[in-house]
């Protein structure tokens, strides 16, 4: 996926007070994936074989709407109506509104036991090839929900789960090493350049065996 | 050995776990003794993730985004309040259907002290748009409650308590069903007050109606049942006035008056069995008799 396209989708929704830092900070984490790791269908939004995807930090979501867009889930002419009365496209996606939106997020901490009951769910059909993405910030890391399912997800062998921590150092609080952290408690964790395409695709990519995947995508302090 | 409220709650869901490859069950520690047959026959769908009772309701929110019928079960204060935005924006805000089983309403665990006590659980359920909160008095009634009512869509809260009334009432999901006919007040018994109210006013020139639903009253039922000028007394076994706003919109068009006697909203401090507190409440069938009996003069 051309990244200046998503950049360019992206600004026609983000203004001044529209979380653009944020917004930017997971872009080229987002046009990977969609661009290349996940399988999804934007003519079904509900294929069962997709994969899913789940965006926990869930503001600053115009990078977001801009890959779905780009991948067409909807049209371009949506997205200078972001956060504006009317839109499907709000500060924080919601699933009701937006086709391939997984799940409605914004409070911080909630993604990543949906994304556990998700992996779980699949299991219990005998889904095999769908994977479960979810992506989180650094400083969403200081909800203490999220180290719940930290504990939770390596324990029930979930190898359909992949998180990705964008780091975009945000974070008040002293995480490093995150991937040591995440190792410590069973995940199979990496981290790589976050504005990195090739490096990102490879660690996307993979799949471990026996237990749930992190990626942590180091991202530069400042937004472009 | 007799069924509590609690135990057949989890008999049922194994039963209908059993036959419907739709239900999920989401357990955090609480009661996982009692779903062992769930466990034994397919412990995919059955998963216990240890004492974390956000990330339990996060898990169910999860299974009912793939299209399944969760059950989440655990202690209410933990479930109602520490994961009440679990329940909120997971499951409510996603309009995703799920049974939710709390255990421990009001001082069901009062030796326990105030960590424990739950007598807000429905008023915190209740700031959820469309949430169902169903009440039932009886282990009969959690069972029929839970047959017609898991897998149907809908987010549900079912709070059951460790005292029950000493016969079930046949009342469905929404249903209030009127029991006795007399004089021209009322007392709407909610779930397992009901033993205690037919004690307080058996000699009593009162009608007694009765609901195991908290959510959504059934008005028009009501208002048939209460009669043109009806003094309405409210029995809840959770904080007096939980259910004001419903009972006064549903009446709202005839001149009313109302009386709400349930759990007084103040701190208890004292240790001591569900009985123990229901006494010094004022919540035992002495205590009601007092106080509908002042509502009446």
């Amino acid at each position: 996926m051309d990244r200046q396209e998503i950049v360019r989708l992206a600004a026609l929704a983000t203004g001044d007070e529209k979380h653009e830092a944020s917004s930017y900070s997971t872009l080229d984490v987002l046009a990977v994936l969609y661009g290349e790791v996940l399988r999804v269908d934007p003519a079904r939004p509900g294929w069962p074989e997709r994969d899913r995807f789940i965006l926990s930090k869930g503001h600053g979501p115009a990078a977001f709407y801009a890959v779905l867009c780009r991948r067409g889930f909807f049209p371009e002419s949506w997205l200078p109506g972001f956060m504006t009365w009317g839109s499907p496209l709000g500060g924080h996606p919601d699933r009701t509104l937006v086709p391939g939106v997984e799940a409605s997020t914004g409070s911080l901490g909630h993604g990543l036991a949906l994304a556990v009951g998700t992996a779980l769910a699949l299991r219990a059909r005998d889904v095999q090839e769908p994977r479960v993405v979810v992506l989180t910030g650094d400083a969403e890391l200081n909800e203490g929900s999220n180290w719940e399912s930290i504990l939770l997800a390596p324990q029930l062998g979930l190898d359909n789960l992949t998180l990705v921590v964008v780091d975009n150092h945000s974070s008040s609080l002293l995480l490093t090493p995150l991937d040591g952290k995440l190792g410590a408690f069973g995940w199979d964790a990496r981290t790589v350049p976050g504005r990195d395409h090739a490096a990102l695709r490879d660690a996307l990519g993979r799949r471990p065996s026996d237990a749930p995947g992190a990626v942590v995508a180091d991202v530069p302090v400042d937004p472009e | 050995m007799t069924a509590t409220m609690r135990s057949q709650a989890a008999a049922t869901v194994c039963e209908l776990f059993a036959r419907d490859d739709r239900i999920a069950v989401v357990l955090s520690e609480i009661s996982v003794e009692h779903f062992g047959p769930a466990f034994a026959h397919d412990p995919r769908r059955i998963v216990n993730v240890g004492i974390m009772e956000p990330t339990m309701v996060g898990v169910a929110a999860g299974f009912a985004m793939e299209g399944f019928h969760p059950v989440a079960h655990t202690i209410s204060p933990f479930l109602a309040e520490r994961a009440l935005e679990q329940v909120k924006l997971d499951l409510g805000n996603q309009e995703l259907g799920a049974t939710l089983i709390g255990t421990g309403g009001s001082f069901d665990y009062g030796v326990e002290g105030t960590t424990h006590h739950a007598p807000g659980d429905v008023q915190a359920m209740l700031t959820i748009p469309g949430m169902r909160v169903l009440v039932p008095g009886h282990p009969d009634e959690v069972d029929a409650l839970l047959r017609t009512t898991v897998g149907d869509g809908a987010l549900t809260y079912m709070r059951l308590q460790v005292v029950h009334n000493p016969e079930p009432v046949a009342a469905a999901a929404g249903e209030v069903r009127p029991l006795r006919s007399a004089g021209s007040a009322a007392v709407l018994a909610i779930g397992p007050m009901l033993g205690r109210v037919l004690e307080a006013t058996a000699d009593m020139d009162v009608s007694v109606l009765y609901t195991a639903t908290a959510a959504p009253i059934d008005a028009q039922a009501l208002r048939a049942a209460a009669g043109d000028a009806p003094r309405l007394i409210t029995v809840e076994p959770f904080h007096e006035g939980t259910l004001a706003a419903q009972v006064v919109a549903a009446l709202a068009d005839r001149p009313a008056q109302f009386e709400f006697v349930g759990v007084p909203r103040r701190l208890v401090r004292e240790y001591g069995s569900p009985q123990e507190h229901d006494r010094a409440l004022g919540l035992d069938a002495a205590g009601l008799r007092q106080r509908i009996a002042g509502a009446l003069a």
